[in-house]
């Protein structure tokens, strides 16, 4: 009971030190840096101690210190405890939906079998949904609360443009469910053990579908409308200042880490190297003894992990600063007319599939 | 039941995180109100409309979609995750007859 208490600790504060400490902060100036060199730009470049520069990432200190000495602003006729609220919804889920993505196997360390998992839930999948969906709440709230005619515009945008998408992200993931037949997230990284088993050989046109609809779920470009800087301000965040500003930011990067957690767990065989099964690892760091041989398998089970999740937000940075911003009504069509039928066929095909083989 | 309670830790650390900062954005920081100041911001100019008006009716539909279409899709995750069991099994009540109309 204690060591399972001692190892859950140890999971939380992990992927809680990974999330917070390492990912939000660099991809703010992963953001900046990339944009620039792909405009040909230098970009954040100023911040410096004693002269050294590092590359820019001095900034990630800077911009914390400037950011929490700024005033914290509500607008007159505001609803002020929505107004503190929305940043508040739109942070905490984000930070929880890691929970249940597995960032390794399960090993037998020392006696003890350690599952790398922080909660092990039979509906992962589906708790997932539950609480990325809340944070749309966050967005609608900021907007709604703020009392200015730009967030509203914003705030109406997000919600139906969420809602939206929400329902084609759940039919597009329902292919690899019927796949895999389950909804345990460890399970189907388990299951994704061979290489020509990984989701996206299985399931290519559920890949597209759901990097599609997750990042119009977290409203980036081409799916920023609702922020739409040339047109409306900064949208639904533009009555907010200081670490309330900062936070919707936060929720969005740590969403763009969680988008590439599941893409990688249902897509891109979880912790699995392709054609390097865990028992080939083992015998080779047989040299280490048993247990040296499992915590070394270990640690490079979650190191292939994490470089497959910064793959895929590069991909998404990528996206993000190469296509062009969608009309509104373009994203309704596409969200409604496109993609919602094409995940319905999907689903149609995967069963036909199944049934024949 | 056993497997929450990580989430409910998880859940408690983060939303502890998330007050924290909001604790601290608003002792931190200068405090000077002025009437033009708290002026939601409408590119310079004093807002002549609020924001509390009528707005389209079509946001209101897609609500309603919405509610039709996932209820539906949360009804498929079971089936989907039994789709290899059940086979042609969801179409029983059509093969016993109970579609033909006499």
């Amino acid at each position: 009971m204690l060591a399972e208490l001692i190892e859950t600790i140890a999971k939380i504060m992990f992927i809680f030190g990974v999330n917070m400490g390492f990912f939000t902060p660099i991809l703010g100036w992963v953001e900046r840096k990339q944009s620039a060199v792909m405009q040909d730009r230098v970009g954040a470049n100023r911040a410096d101690i004693f002269g050294f520069r590092v590359i820019g990432l001095l900034h990630i200190l800077a911009d914390a210190i400037k950011v929490l000495t700024k005033e914290d602003f509500v607008p007159a006729g505001a609803n002020k405890f929505f107004h503190t609220l929305a940043p508040f919804i739109s942070l905490t889920p984000a930070l929880v939906t890691f929970a249940v993505i597995p960032f390794g196997g399960q090993y037998e360390i020392f006696g003890h079998k350690v599952n790398l998992v922080i909660a092990d839930l039979d509906i992962g999948i589906l708790f997932i949904f539950a609480f990325a969906s809340l944070a749309t709440y966050g967005t609608v709230l900021a907007g709604w609360s703020s009392n200015n005619n730009w967030s509203f515009l914003g705030g109406m945008r997000a919600s139906a443009q969420m809602l939206s998408y929400e329902v084609a992200m759940g039919l597009s993931i329902i292919g690899v469910i019927m796949v895999y037949s389950s909804l345990k997230l460890t399970e189907i990284g388990a299951m994704q053990a061979e290489f020509f088993r990984w989701g996206i050989f299985l399931q290519p046109v559920g890949f597209i579908l759901f990097l599609t609809c997750a990042i119009a779920e977290n409203k980036r470009a081409p799916f920023d409308i609702p922020e739409a800087e040339s047109e409306i301000v900064a949208g639904y965040f533009t009555e907010y200042s200081s670490m309330k500003f900062v936070m919707f930011w936060m929720g969005e990067f740590l969403e763009i880490v969680t988008i590439s957690g599941i893409i990688t767990t249902l897509f891109f065989g979880a912790w699995h190297i392709p054609f390097v099964s865990n028992e080939m690892l083992l015998s080779i760091f047989g040299f280490a003894g048993p247990d040296g041989a499992n915590i070394l398998t270990m640690l490079i089970n979650i190191a292939t992990f994490f470089v497959k999740i910064i793959f895929f937000i590069w991909l998404q940075m990528t996206i993000r600063w190469t296509l062009p911003r969608f009309r509104y009504d373009q994203i309704m069509k596409l969200g409604w007319k496109i993609l919602l039928p094409l995940a319905l066929i999907n689903i149609f095909i995967t069963g036909l599939v199944l049934l024949v083989k | 039941m056993n497997e929450y309670i990580p989430v409910l830790l998880m859940l408690l650390l983060a939303a502890g995180t998330s007050a924290g900062i909001l604790v601290a954005t608003t002792l931190i920081g200068p405090k000077k109100k002025f009437a033009e100041k708290m002026e939601p911001f409408e590119c310079g100019e004093s807002p002549i409309v609020s924001p509390k008006l009528r707005f389209s009716v079509k946001f209101y539909l897609i609500a309603l979609f919405f509610v039709i279409f996932d209820i539906e899709a949360v009804f498929l995750y079971p089936w989907a995750v039994l789709f290899k069991q059940l086979g042609l099994f969801g179409f029983y009540v059509w093969k016993r007859g109970a579609l033909e109309w006499q």
